[in-house]
């Protein structure tokens, strides 16, 4: 469930949407203004939904990677295309109410590099197409590389570049995009907040990354979460914690904590190296802080303990940079992580709302 | 004892308070007008600096179409998938407020760029919300209260009428779906992007604007008030100098006898000092009060002008800055020691046990005033010099100051001599005694009539500069305005239509195109006209080849304005240098009120030169009864919005409206710095009034009576001032010259024909000598009620 995870950003898009006088964001269970809600009955209509959906509120196009360099360093990136949408229904023009926001980041063990870029829907300076599938803001791109016969994620191409960092990744899918939750009916609280989310969670990555102290070459593996709903974040919940890992066994794991004021509520995705995923219900997955880092003048915590007794998972996650700080227009912390334990591997972590 | 001798020193103003009172006017008119003018180059200084840094034009390249050609958002996306970080910008004027609007993309503004989110700004959701809002100042938000508009954002830091408002917003009130007017490039733009010019060779990447043109354009304006202020303060200090060096004459004893009973000479001087700055700070205080008063009320008209001359916004209302107030302090402290210096070095050198014999002050010997005529003469000189070889704008001030100052210098002796002159004749002894008494006053008023010449002279000169202008403007007006409708449309396709119906409706359809370029390397405008009877009947050459329209006609020469013949060097047959190439000079014309070069050529080469210009501007002929029906009916017909159809006496009356209030604020400087002449003339008859009495007295004793001796006195103030106004109205004139064949050209860059208005000179006269008999009223009317026995007193106190 990447789309609770992000949740948040929701939350920014209501309360963008308040301030300016639309229809108030007025916390659980109210309309939507005019926004679709996720079918909890239907399945995905691919290629199409691999495009913006503008009947939706909110949606991103989120890939991760984690990365080791020619020069036997340990690296993370992070590309994202968030859209939001001041009313239903995109437009063309100047007046589009669509609005863009990509985050880029390049993480190494000393350093955490971040940019961002804003847009408006409609004039084409960032967009998503389905068919041949590109989505892009600036010159930010993630570009289908896929043939005729394939999903058109299975092989992509990512470039970012910012003022301190650049990377430009081909990346190739080993197995099939997975659907979280209910054949990707994705609930995100006990009032049934819920969206749409899927995932291309097996790609090897190759290519090239750029810092102050020159390029390196870098190989690894990535994830790609897709997720769109229109709901905000429940007034109870103050933010997640959520964590993808790439096991080296070839397992896939997605697991999340929403912070609650009623109990936190917890979801996770058992995914097989074939794809088959296993859905893993509340409280199915124990998420506990180890360490605290003092991040943003903020305390983060940066290790855990992950434990899943009905997979016999117990691993402790700790961070490649403490200092993984999202410090964009809606900070966050975001950065590459390893496990260590029951079952080794790597992955990304996020954390919001502290 | 610094007690005791302040409080000596004090207690002269509380025998004589009429003399503080005429100091304390004095030093505060001079620093009033100075400071008011100040006031007014402050704040309209601080306008242009908020409107260059708006939207950081003043640091930031920009991207603008060549030829004026619109960008288009496909264009804008393409450049910032380049990688190119720019942002786009749409600027026009909101027809019905007014409103300067600047429509920007918040999303991609360079940050700091914009007053959103930081401080006091709106934040980016506000801006960006459906329904939008326009930043505004505060003053702009007041003014338009009932206008309908979407909500208004009161913020600091933004030129008078000028909104900020999203792109999509402001495209949807200028009624320009999609328009872009350039596009910023923010400096952080990353490097090895594939160079613009390759990737929009159509666009051109136009360098920041230091002050965004305006200070530069506008100095020459400023220059001219600030001249204003100077002339004011300098009056004003005359009208010190001549009071501060009374009192200490009159206590010269005082100063001796303290002196002579211990006090040490340092002391003494230090609380003169202490004295004196104690009055110009209260003098000064109030004048930047005063100025603070004549600023604010001058300024809607110098807004009003700045706007109408330049396009620049200067606010209506007046903010106090320490800057001006500071400086007018200073310049009041500056301007005080200046009028007090001699005063003060005598009272320092003054021998302890010399006689403490009063005598008139100032009654300079025929020594000093030679030395000062010759002075002044060598200035006028100096000023003829200048007017022969001199050029550009310092050579014009120069001129001016020269010409000034040199008549004001030599104005005693020339007085003088006229005095003595007329008392030539036969007369009884009164009238002899009438003039050579008057010839004795006139160092004693020498001051006070050089104030008096000069105001007088300032007045006859831009009295005779602004009818000269108005005249040639008016005239020039009626010759370059020759269409009796000027059409704008929105696109060629409008074009078409509208011109399909037009045609066959009126006598002709002029195209009138036109581009941005440089000419001979100047910034300027080239445009393109047809060849018609409307431009060979009218247009206002100053000078042109045999057969110029013809040649125009045929491509073989071009029309420069007189700015940019004055400002290249062209003469007629010259070569000027144009995008495409050079072409002959044809002929100069005029173009008042323009301060940019200027070039027109024929329509077919303009055409060949300038293929993107676009084709949106017509003049339209037609018999001038029928003009506004027709305007009436293409606006409907059409559906164009305001502005669309243009009527020459709508432009006409813009035109002659910025023009008065342009010389509105000349006129109210000029007859502010005859009031202060009029109050010098006051406060030297008024001071030096009591220093005649012991003339007087022994011609009361020989029988002639205290009204006949008023009469007298007052008939010599109206002399004086008849012989000063008759001297004031030739150095008027050459005033007038200076200003007109010489300052305005350097300023301005054109040269205006000179017209004589003699009926304003015998209003002058009508205004100025009741003037001049006003301030000897009163001193004569004391003498005239004055009680005998002061008069008798004279004879027992006074001993020469």
């Amino acid at each position: 469930m990447n789309a609770a995870r992000r949740l948040f950003l929701g939350g920014v898009a209501a309360m963008l949407a308040a301030r300016a006088g639309a229809q108030g964001f007025a916390g659980l269970g109210t309309a939507v203004d005019g926004f679709a809600l996720p079918d909890p009955a239907g399945w995905f209509d691919f290629p199409a939904d691999h495009g913006a959906h503008d009947a939706f509120r909110i949606e991103w196009w989120y890939l991760t990677a984690s990365l080791t360099g020619a020069d036997g360093a340990q690296y993370g990136i992070q590309w994202t295309l968030f859209r939001t949408a001041l009313k239903p229904g995109g437009g063309e023009g100047w007046d589009s109410p669509t609005l863009w926001m990509g985050h880029a980041a390049l993480t190494t063990s000393t350093a955490h590099h971040v940019a961002e870029r804003l847009a408006r829907g409609g004039v084409g300076q960032a967009g998503v197409v389905a068919v041949p599938f590109q989505a892009w803001i600036d010159e930010w791109a993630m570009t289908s590389l896929a043939g005729p016969a394939e999903d058109a994620l299975a092989g992509i191409s990512l470039t970012a570049r910012a003022k301190d960092f650049s990377y430009a990744l081909r990346l190739q899918a080993s197995g099939p995009l997975v659907a979280h939750g209910d054949n990707g009916y994705s609930v995100k609280s006990r009032d049934g907040h819920a969206s749409r989310y899927y995932s291309q969670p097996f790609y090897e990555v190759t290519g090239k990354i750029e810092v102050s102290s020159g390029p390196v070459e870098v190989t690894g593996q990535g994830w790609l979460d897709r997720e769109w709903s229109s709901q905000p974040l429940s007034d109870n919940q103050t933010g997640w914690d959520w964590l993808s890992l790439i096991l080296d066994d070839g397992t896939r794991l997605m697991g999340y904590r929403m912070r609650d004021t009623r109990g936190d509520f917890t979801a996770a995705s058992w995914i097989a190296p074939d794809g088959t995923v296993e859905t893993l219900p509340n409280g199915s997955m124990v998420m506990t802080p180890q360490r605290t880092a003092r991040v943003a003048d903020r305390d983060i915590p940066v290790e855990w303990t992950i434990e899943i007794a009905s997979k016999g998972l117990s691993v402790a996650i700790t961070p490649l940079n403490d200092a993984a700080w999202m410090a964009t227009s809606v900070p966050y912390w975001e950065g590459p992580v390893f496990a260590s334990g029951t079952h080794p591997g790597r992955g990304y972590l996020e954390m919001t709302g502290y | 004892m610094i007690r005791v001798v302040l409080g000596t020193l004090i207690s002269h103003w509380r025998r004589r308070p009429l003399q503080l009172v005429f100091l304390l006017i004095g030093l505060s008119l001079a620093t009033a007008l100075w400071s008011g003018v100040q006031a007014i180059n402050a704040e309209a200084r601080a306008a242009y600096a908020d409107a260059a840094g708006l939207l950081g034009r003043d640091r930031f390249d920009r991207l603008v179409g060549r030829n004026d050609v619109p960008i288009d958002a496909a264009r804008f996306a393409e450049l910032r998938r380049a990688g190119w970080a720019v942002s786009p910008v749409l600027e026009g004027t909101h027809k019905p407020t007014g409103l300067s609007l600047v429509g920007i993309d918040p999303l991609t503004m360079s940050q700091g760029a914009a007053p959103i989110g930081a401080g006091a700004g709106p934040g980016m959701a506000e801006i960006l919300a459906p329904e939008g809002l326009l930043i505004v100042s505060a003053e702009t938000a007041d003014r338009l209260e009932d206008a309908d508009l979407p909500r208004l954002f009161a913020t600091e830091g933004l030129p008078p009428m000028t909104a900020i408002g999203d792109i999509g917003l402001v495209q949807r009130l200028l009624g320009r779906p999609g328009a872009i007017s350039h596009l910023v490039i923010d400096p952080n733009s990353p490097a090895g992007l594939v160079p613009l010019a390759m990737l929009a060779p159509d666009l051109d990447r136009v360098a920041p604007a230091a002050d965004g043109g305006l200070a530069r354009l506008t100095d020459s304006f400023h220059l001219n008030l600030t001249a204003f202020g100077a002339l004011a303060f300098v009056v004003g200090l005359f009208i010190a100098h001549s009071v501060i060096g009374l009192v200490f004459e009159q206590r010269r004893s005082t100063l001796r006898t303290l002196r002579a009973l211990g006090v040490p000479m340092t002391q003494m001087v230090i609380l003169l000092l202490a004295e004196l700055l104690v009055l110009a700070l209260v003098a000064g205080l109030a004048g930047v009060a005063l100025g603070y008063l004549v600023a604010a009320a001058l300024l809607p008209d110098v807004a009003g002008s700045l706007r109408g001359l330049y396009g620049a916004d200067v606010p209506g209302s007046l903010t106090l800055r320490a800057s001006w107030v500071l400086a007018a302090l200073a310049l009041t402290f500056v301007g005080t020691l200046a009028a007090a210096g001699l005063a003060l070095w005598q009272a320092a050198t003054m021998p302890v046990l010399a006689p403490a014999l009063p005598r008139a002050w100032a009654r300079a010997s025929g020594k000093r005033l030679a030395w000062q005529g010759a002075l002044g003469a060598v200035l006028l000189a100096l000023a003829a010099v200048i007017a022969l070889v001199g050029s550009g704008l310092p050579a014009a001030f120069a001129l001016l100051a020269a010409l000034l100052v040199g008549a004001a210098l030599v104005l005693p002796l020339l007085v003088g001599g006229l005095v003595q002159w007329l008392g030539r004749g036969p007369g009884g002894p009164v009238s002899q005694w009438f003039w050579a008494d008057t010839s004795q006053q006139v160092p004693g008023l020498s001051l006070a009539l050089m104030a008096l010449l000069l105001a007088l002279a300032s007045n006859v000169g831009v009295g005779t500069m602004v009818a000269s202008f108005r005249q040639t403007f008016t005239g020039w007006l009626d010759q370059r305005l020759a269409s009796e409708l000027y059409l704008t449309v929105r696109s060629e396709a409008e074009a078409d239509t509208i011109l399909a119906w037009v045609t066959p409706r009126v006598d002709a359809v002029l195209p009138i195109r036109s581009v941005s370029a440089p000419l001979n390397g100047l910034p300027g405008e080239v445009y393109g006209i047809a060849d018609h009877a409307t431009y060979r009947d009218n247009w206002p050459l100053l000078d042109a080849v045999p057969d110029v329209w013809d040649r125009v006609a045929q491509g073989e020469a071009a029309l420069v304005n007189e700015q940019l013949a004055r400002r290249a060097g062209l003469a007629l047959g010259d070569p000027v240098a144009l995008p495409g190439g050079n072409l002959p000079v044809g002929g100069i014309y005029s173009d008042y009120g323009n301060p940019q070069p200027q070039a027109l050529l024929g329509l077919r080469l303009f055409d060949s030169r300038f293929p993107d210009a676009t084709h949106l501007r017509y003049g339209l002929r037609i018999a001038p009864d029928k003009a506004a029906a027709l305007a009436q009916e293409i606006t409907a017909r059409h559906a164009l919005p305001d502005g669309g159809v243009i009527a020459q006496a709508d432009i006409k009356g813009y035109s002659l409206d910025v023009f008065e209030r342009t010389f509105a604020v000349t006129d109210a400087l000029n007859v502010l710095t005859l009031g202060v002449a009029a109050v010098a003339l006051f406060a030297s008859l008024m001071t030096l009034a009591e220093l005649r009495l012991p003339q007087l007295a022994p011609l009361w004793a020989l029988g002639l009576t205290r009204r006949r001796l008023a009469g007298i006195e007052f008939a010599r103030i109206i002399v004086l001032a008849t012989l000063v106004l008759m001297l004031a109205i030739p150095l008027g004139l050459a005033l007038a010259w200076a200003l007109v064949a010489r300052l305005n050209v350097a300023a301005f860059g054109w040269q205006l024909p000179m017209a004589l208005f003699p009926a304003d000179w015998l209003w002058l006269a009508l205004t100025a000598l009741p003037a001049a008999g006003l301030a000897a009223l009163w001193p004569a009317l004391r003498l005239a009620r004055m009680p005998p026995a002061a008069l008798l007193r004279m004879f027992a106190n006074e001993r020469g």
